[in-house]
């Protein structure tokens, strides 16, 4: 067995693939899988706890108890925002370190400690919740105290992705020391390099907030104040998203180049945007404490502000460079009529391709503009713990993130689990029903919300001042839970379907989805000196400033007609 | 050796995982974390007369 | 190339449209930078997290006093689903004074009459766990902590009955809790 790292050293365990004459690390494929499906698990599980907590926000249906839809929010936001993602992202990890590198990953053994580590820690944590001991939300805020397992659960999720974020460290560390590749990493995997340093981050907080209040629950030690809480648990809250925005745009990358052979039409561009998000994204947890007593203006300000907003400056980067890849890819292969006509020939019956449109225009269009907003200290004021809070986050983690990941499996199940999906039909429509659906819902929650509609309550009819427009909403919030539900529930049955009855793949390449054909005459690289091809982009793109310019100073505008403050 | 591509000084901070990897974490934990922790420290206790 | 390694040197300053849209982007994210701090001087609504380090009990008892010396009245609602809600002392700062209110599981305690255009610091607390104060309709939103006392300085421009919703996660009687400012 060879001890390189390289994965061309004769007697690693690797395969070529079939589709796409890569190397794939056997190693890095096996753990791919497990983490794929373990996070599937895990999101079907979050998926049947939205659809509840919708039901029963959707006043008129109001399904659930008080005392449950509680328990099962703190179920949701566990489950999606910290188990779906993580070992979703951990499977990223993976692929990108190794076939990109054509390296071997670093450990078996580590790979398999940190597996075992965040199941058992998932599974604590959701055992202790459903049993009723953990009614505390996911951000359990001191002094709520939830039982000491809760704690415990997160602590070994968190340790567990650590331990895997460091396979991935290392595995880049070995593969430039034996030779597996020669100069720069490429794209996809600098981005989950981004993801990657961000989680360090993300995970050293998670370790300073949770064991302290582990050492509590258990009566150990006195309880950490309330304030220092919060600001340490965003610290691992708002960060963990943050890796999320990474892996989904190293995502955005990698589908737009497999279905449409698109590429960074400027390395020095988008991977400065990576850096950018790398030094300074982190700062905006400070938009959870933008209200709260004890940190002052100037903290609050400059930290919100990503230091100046560089680090929207690189999402709009990446809003610029994604769909100029694409573009530029389709009018090399000879799409170039006029500003946008090489929009009716992308291959919108790919459901990778359909997710990553989606999430790109979700997140940018919705998410960016409404967090950027809501995130400025003052606008805070009429938006803090109200449903436009989750209205913001679901179009960014749901929207963006979660709709990347689920077009990204429409290519890692036929190519790391070998299988063909089954009922590709379907498979084609699954993006815009969960699309849809998570747009719908997100709307309802942040028209209620700015109608003064709290989070994370029970019931709005017992204060007895909300009007039937803020019911309507909550209906809206209802009907788009429903389809984005229903979106979720088909996709969790097409991978689980596929890898059970899917057509295997052997010695053949993957069904294709569909990618646009190049037109006779048409030259690839043609336009690579051509600074000024992608119209299509341009115009895009400011038609999105436009919107958020109107969106931003709408909102200080209402801001301005509350009482004054400070 | 010197038949070499000059690489840019840009392009090798880039090339650094290293180097972003130790700057990704001082930054956000300097300006967010330990910042917010010493004015959480230096709040004054309340005067209610 | 997304998925290979780059063996040729990469560095190309930005150019055309991608240069463009980068200085449009950069004068929008200056245009943003400077919002906040404007506002911080010359706007009116401002979050500066004023805040002093206060026991439970401590603000607790001022709030008692504050009651005792400045009640101007009794709000009654007997139809209130919350026991606690259903009677509740009114009470009014001195112009330009200092007002205490107390966030407990499930009630702001107690309701307050101030005065249009007079300017008051209220003391926002918990006595038990982290709630939010959302007054409502205006929709303005303020975390409160136990062991903190946050100051808002506020002046009400609008008159008539507004409701304080929690906001914050404070256990099953959350979505029942409620306070009142009466303004005249």
């Amino acid at each position: 067995m060879s001890s390189s790292h390289n994965l061309s050293a004769p007697g690693t365990p690797g395969r070529v693939c079939g589709t796409t004459g890569l190397g794939v690390c056997l190693d890095a494929q096996r753990f791919i899988k497990l983490n794929a499906v373990v996070g599937i698990v895990f999101l079907l599980l979050g998926g049947i706890a939205a659809l509840l907590l919708a039901l029963t926000r959707w006043q008129t249906v109001h399904l659930l108890p008080a005392d449950w839809f509680y328990r099962i929010l703190t179920f949701h936001g566990i489950n999606m925002l910290i188990l779906w993602i993580l070992f979703f992202e951990v499977a990223i990890l993976y692929f990108a370190c190794t076939t990109p590198l054509n390296a071997r990953l670093y450990s078996r053994k580590v790979a398999w400690a940190s597996f075992i580590m965040m199941l058992i820690g998932g599974v604590m944590v959701d055992y202790i919740i459903l049993v009723g001991q953990a009614d505390v939300m996911m951000t359990s805020y001191l002094p709520l105290l939830a039982h000491p397992l809760f704690y415990l659960g997160i602590i070994l999720v968190a340790v567990g992705t650590l331990v895997g974020v460091f396979n991935f460290f290392a595995t880049l560390y070995v593969a430039k020391r034996d030779g597996a590749y020669t100069g720069s990493m490429p794209i996809v995997t600098f981005g989950a390099l981004a993801a990657a340093i961000i989680a360090v981050v993300t995970l050293l907080h998670g370790a300073v907030v949770m064991i302290p209040t582990f050492t509590y629950s258990m009566g150990w030690t006195a309880q950490p104040d309330p304030a220092w809480y919060r600001l340490i648990w965003w610290g691992l809250g708002h960060q963990s998203q943050q890796v999320n925005v990474c892996a989904m745009v190293a995502v955005w990358y990698l589908i737009s180049h497999i279905t449409v052979g698109a590429k960074p039409i400027n390395e020095a561009v988008c991977r400065s945007a990576f850096v950018l998000y790398i030094l300074f994204i982190n700062l905006a947890s400070a938009h959870h404490l933008l209200v709260d007593p004890g940190v002052g203006a100037t903290w609050k300000i400059w930290n919100t502000s990503y230091a100046m907003y560089l680090a929207v400056l690189a999402s709009m980067v990446h809003g610029f460079t994604v769909p100029a890849g694409i573009e530029l890819a389709m009018r090399e292969k000879g799409y170039n009529r006029g500003i946008f006509g090489w929009v009716s020939a992308l291959p919108w019956k790919n459901p990778a391709f359909a997710a990553t449109v989606l999430s790109v225009v979700i997140f940018g269009f919705l998410g960016g503009i409404t967090g950027v907003t809501l995130g400025t200290q003052q606008i805070n004021i009429i938006a803090h713990n109200t449903l436009r809070i989750p209205g913001h986050f679901h179009v960014t983690v749901v929207g963006g993130t979660t709709l990347a990941f689920m077009g990204l499996a429409y290519y890692v199940i036929p190519l790391i689990f070998q299988r063909d999906f089954i009922f590709r039909g379907v498979a084609r429509l699954q993006p815009w029903l969960f699309g849809i659906g998570i747009t719908l819902l997100a709307f309802g929650m942040s028209f209620a919300g700015s109608m003064g509609v709290s989070r994370r309550s029970w019931d709005i009819d017992a204060q007895g001042v909300y009007g039937p427009a803020a019911h309507l909403w909550l209906g809206v919030l209802g009907i788009g839970g429903i389809l984005a539900f229903t979106g979720l529930l088909v996709f969790v049955l097409l991978c689980v379907g596929t890898l059970i009855f899917g057509k295997k793949i052997e010695g053949r390449a993957m069904a294709d989805w569909g990618t646009p054909t190049a037109l006779a005459g048409s030259t690839p690289g043609s336009l690579a000196h051509d600074h000024y091809a992608v119209k299509g982009t341009m115009v895009l793109t400011l038609v999105f400033l436009a919107c958020f310019a109107v969106y931003y100073f709408a909102n200080w505008k209402a801001l301005a007609d509350v009482w004054p403050v400070r | 050796m010197k038949n070499e591509p000059k690489i840019h000084p840009w392009q090798k901070l880039l090339d650094n995982p290293w180097l972003l990897l130790v700057l990704g974490v001082l930054i956000p934990i300097l300006s967010y974390t330990v910042w917010g922790w010493v004015e959480l420290l230096m709040t004054k206790p309340a005067l209610l007369p | 190339m997304s998925l290979r390694p780059l063996t040729a040197p990469w560095f190309h300053a930005p150019a055309g449209f991608e240069k463009i849209w980068l200085g449009c982007a950069i004068l929008w994210c200056f245009v943003m930078s400077l919002m906040m701090p404007y506002w911080h001087f010359r706007g009116k609504q401002n979050s500066t997290g004023e805040a002093y380090t206060v026991t439970p009990a401590a603000f607790m008892a001022r709030v008692d006093k504050f009651v005792a010396a400045n009640q101007v009245g009794t709000y009654k609602n007997p139809s209130s689903s919350n026991p606690l809600l259903q009677e509740l002392p009114i009470v009014e700062p001195p112009a330009g004074g200092d007002a205490y209110l107390m966030g407990r599981m499930w009630m702001w305690y107690p309701a307050l009459r101030l005065r249009l255009g007079e300017t008051y610091r209220i003391h926002l607390s918990s006595v038990d766990l982290q709630h939010g104060f959302s007054l409502q309709p205006l929709n303005m939103n303020f975390h409160v902590l136990p062991g903190y006392d946050h100051v808002l300085t506020i002046t009400p421009t609008s008159k008539g009955e507004f409701t304080i919703v929690c906001n914050e996660f404070c256990g099953l009687g959350h979505s029942n809790m409620s306070g009142k400012i009466f303004v005249e």
